[in-house]
């Protein structure tokens, strides 16, 4: 029990580190202290990259444990844009995870885009700001943002962008990617309905002769029914997600957001 | 007085907020060149990092970071082949199954990722060495060599590329290799899968030779070659 209280904390290589979040006492006094900076705030998010769109979307709700904090907390985010509401942005970002540090992580995203626009006179594109965030996450390896961050535009061709992120900033250029809580819901339903995982052309034949269903661009009318359908699934199976729908979406005319209730219980 | 007072005393939130430096750090737009990491405030930032994110040693550890996979690579005659999987795992979620695990450095430089504590390879053709192959990891390892294989399911695509290995391999054949031992890590190695990535580097630089969905792979090698006897769609 005495190493837990680190009277050698520099050398000592045994646990040395505790989650319990209240300090517990020892005999003789010795209080133990837990140094545990994180909080699961649930929610989800799920980006798609369309042929000259990208939508990202994220319930509001934020919870911690089965408390509600509120029932409108935006995990959707404006990057770079000429002022705080972000108008005239041409990028967007969702955190999902811990709310605070998805705070930080995209105020510090969105002051380095606004600085490289005064710097160089031109927007920052899609694919730069996608290497920048990833070198953010990167910095804080060993102490890292708690968060699953995904970030949209659109590419050089003006092709909708997609990119995700782990906690470490390793990522991926995709075509649609769900995070949060509900990720491991949404995603398989993603994999077939975008990619057309699974699908294959009717009687093509059986074992390798199968065809594959050719994948074709999804119209944003259809997106965005596609988004709503992975959220209403998504509430009525996870606690932590519902409330309310917040999109974002990229055209070639600017940024649009769409809000719509979800079941509030 | 007051002015003693105020030469001495400091200011009640001096150390509210951010600093001066990191105030800097914020609207700098360009990544310092050595990056400068973050670290926990406590005695030990090393537990913190593994409590938080080691699924090894902690698998409920809050962050999990993706890794798992298979890597390989080996020189033969006529260059070096370098095969990948693609998929990420975190915990027991496949993350992705479109990892680019090969790293294009430039036209006749490759390198391998493989996540968590497993290596990484170098491969590439240079004047003063030829051919030349590196096993690199993150403590510091740094081993040239004709063959690796690097990753969760490094057993399986070694089990079936040093059966088959030969240095005088024709191109073709040390092509199917590289397919055929990561397909079979993919098989055997739950932490491995998705597509096949395949690259030949040459003299005059690398050749991409496709980013291939192992399951149509697989039943190709199955019925075409009657290999993978042991799996059948009988139930007795």
């Amino acid at each position: 029990m005495a190493a837990l209280f680190g009277q050698d904390a520099l050398t000592d290589n045994g646990p040395g580190y505790a989650f319990s979040q209240a300090p517990s006492s020892a005999a003789g006094g010795i209080r133990e202290r837990s140094f545990y900076p994180y909080t699961d705030n649930g929610g989800s998010t799920l980006g798609i990259a369309g042929e000259d769109f990208t939508i990202l979307a994220g319930d509001t709700r934020s919870t911690s444990g089965y408390n509600i904090n509120t029932r409108y907390a935006p995990k959707v985010f404006k990057i770079g844009g000429d002022d705080s509401e972000g108008t005239n942005a041409t990028i967007i970002l969702s955190v999902v995870g811990f709310a605070a540090d998805g705070q930080i992580l995209k105020e510090r995203l969105d002051t380095i885009v606004k600085m490289y626009r005064y710097q160089h006179g031109k927007p920052m594109s899609v694919k730069a700001c996608a290497q920048r965030l990833s070198t953010i996450l990167y910095g804080k390896r060993f102490f890292p943002y708690y968060v699953h961050a995904i970030l949209g535009g659109l590419d050089e061709e003006g092709k909708g962008a997609l990119y995700s992120y782990d906690p470490v900033g390793s990522y991926e250029r995709e075509q649609c990617r769900a995070g949060g809580a509900a990720a491991s819901l949404i995603m398989p339903f993603l994999d077939n309905q975008v990619n057309f995982k699974n699908q294959y052309v009717p009687e093509s034949g059986e074992g390798h002769a199968l065809q594959e269903r050719p994948r074709v661009p999804l119209k944003r009318k259809e997106t965005e029914e596609l988004v709503r359908d992975a959220f209403t699934s998504a509430v009525e199976r996870h606690i932590e997600v519902g409330d309310g729908l917040q999109m974002l979406v990229v055209t070639k005319d600017g940024v649009e957001e769409i809000y719509s209730p979800l079941k509030r219980d | 007085m007051d002015t003693l007072v105020a030469q001495y005393s400091r200011p009640l939130f001096e150390n509210e907020g951010s600093s001066q430096e990191e105030q800097l750090e914020l609207i700098q737009t360009l990544p310092p060149l050595s990056l400068k990491f973050a670290l926990p405030p406590i005695a030990q930032p090393s537990a913190f990092l593994r409590a938080t994110t080691d699924d090894h040693s902690n698998p409920d550890c809050p962050i999990k970071i993706a890794h798992g996979t298979t890597t390989l690579a080996f020189r033969f005659k006529g260059g070096i082949i370098v095969a990948t999987d693609s998929r990420a795992t975190a915990g027991n979620w496949i993350a992705s199954q479109t990892v680019k695990k090969v790293i294009e450095i430039n036209n006749c430089l490759l390198g391998t990722m493989a996540g968590g504590a497993a290596g990484t390879m170098c491969a590439g053709v240079t004047p003063q060495e030829g051919p030349a192959l590196y096993y690199i990891d993150s403590d510091g390892t740094r081993l040239a060599g004709n063959l690796f294989c690097v990753g969760s399911g490094q057993t399986f695509a070694y089990g079936v590329l040093d059966a088959e290995y030969s240095y005088d391999l024709e191109d073709e054949a040390a092509l199917e290799l590289g397919r055929r031992s990561i397909l079979a890590a993919t098989h055997r190695d739950a932490y491995s899968g998705g597509f096949i990535n395949l690259y030949h580097v040459k003299e005059d630089g690398w050749v991409k030779h496709g980013f291939s969905d192992t399951n149509p792979i697989f039943w190709k090698t199955k019925l075409d070659k009657g290999e993978f006897s042991n799996v059948t769609s009988e139930l007795d």
